[in-house]
């Protein structure tokens, strides 16, 4: 009887560790998910765009709520001075995260006539990150912006 | 067909800034998530929007897995003449959608 109550003990004990290190290891299988953005491959689709040129800071300004509940759809407004005349305009805007599984969010092309150089759209946040965006105007140069925001229910990447 | 909404002001004064909304019914699938099997679903988004004042394009936007699902966009266009904004939508699996709506200007 002890004997058997002895064996059941162990048995537990192995099945309790088992089931840790089966845990921890999917815990690093996640960490190591090849499918996650990181600031350098953010950093890279940001080169990506802009190649050598300079980036500058300003002008560029992100509008989103700076604590976000729910990382499935997240408001967010990327706006750019720009008296957006045919001489000075802007041209392109994109977005960049950093910790989405892919860099980019949105590009945007624009012109003269768009009047007021500004989009919003509902974006997907996997975790809590910096967000980028770049514009690029009419005369060649790239201003850009970021935000820090903190993400309290991420996108879901698992299942349904 | 999915289903899409725009929102723009049926009459505007010459040369006014208005505000176009756009919304198209899409599960916008980001191709990053397991089914219950385990294996990745498939990724299905919208890769384009694209909008066209009379013909003349004004506004293009390449869309990413990190756009929300139903993608909802916002944007200007200066009020140059009446007539038509259209509005196409290309994506996945050979997704294509269009939209039109009517403005005057005075």
């Amino acid at each position: 009887m002890t004997r058997a109550d002895g064996m059941s003990q162990r048995t537990r004990r192995r099945f309790l560790v088992e089931t840790a290190a089966l845990a921890g290891a999917a815990g690093l299988g996640l960490d190591s998910d090849p499918a996650g953005a990181t600031p350098a491959s953010m950093q890279a689709a940001i080169r990506n765009v802009t190649g050598e040129a300079k980036l500058n800071k300003g002008r560029v300004k992100i509008d989103v709520p700076a604590l976000i509940e729910n990382g499935n759809a997240v408001p967010l407004t990327v706006s750019c001075e720009s008296p957006m005349t045919q001489e000075d305009h802007v041209k392109v805007i994109y977005v960049f995260t950093e910790k989405n599984p892919q860099p980019n969010v949105i590009g945007v092309h624009l012109g003269p006539r768009a009047g007021r150089a500004s989009v919003s759209t509902r974006i997907r946040l996997a975790d809590t990150q910096k967000i980028v965006a770049v514009a690029q105007v009419s005369d060649g140069s790239f201003w850009s912006d970021e935000v820090e925001v903190i993400v309290t229910l991420a996108a879901c990447l698992e299942g349904a | 067909m999915a289903r899409a909404l725009i929102n723009a002001p049926a009459k505007a004064k010459r040369g006014e800034v208005i505000e176009i909304k756009t919304m198209i019914s899409h599960t916008m699938e980001t191709g990053f998530r397991p089914d219950n099997t385990g294996r990745p679903i498939p990724r299905d988004i919208i890769t384009e929007l694209v909008c066209k004042y009379n013909g003349e394009e004004i506004f293009r936007a390449e869309l990413f897995p990190a756009i929300a699902a139903n993608p909802f966009l916002t944007f200007f266009t200066v009020a140059t003449e009446g007539g038509t904004l259209s509005f196409e939508w290309t994506g996945d699996n050979g997704f294509s959608a269009s939209e039109s709506v009517n403005i005057s200007v005075e």
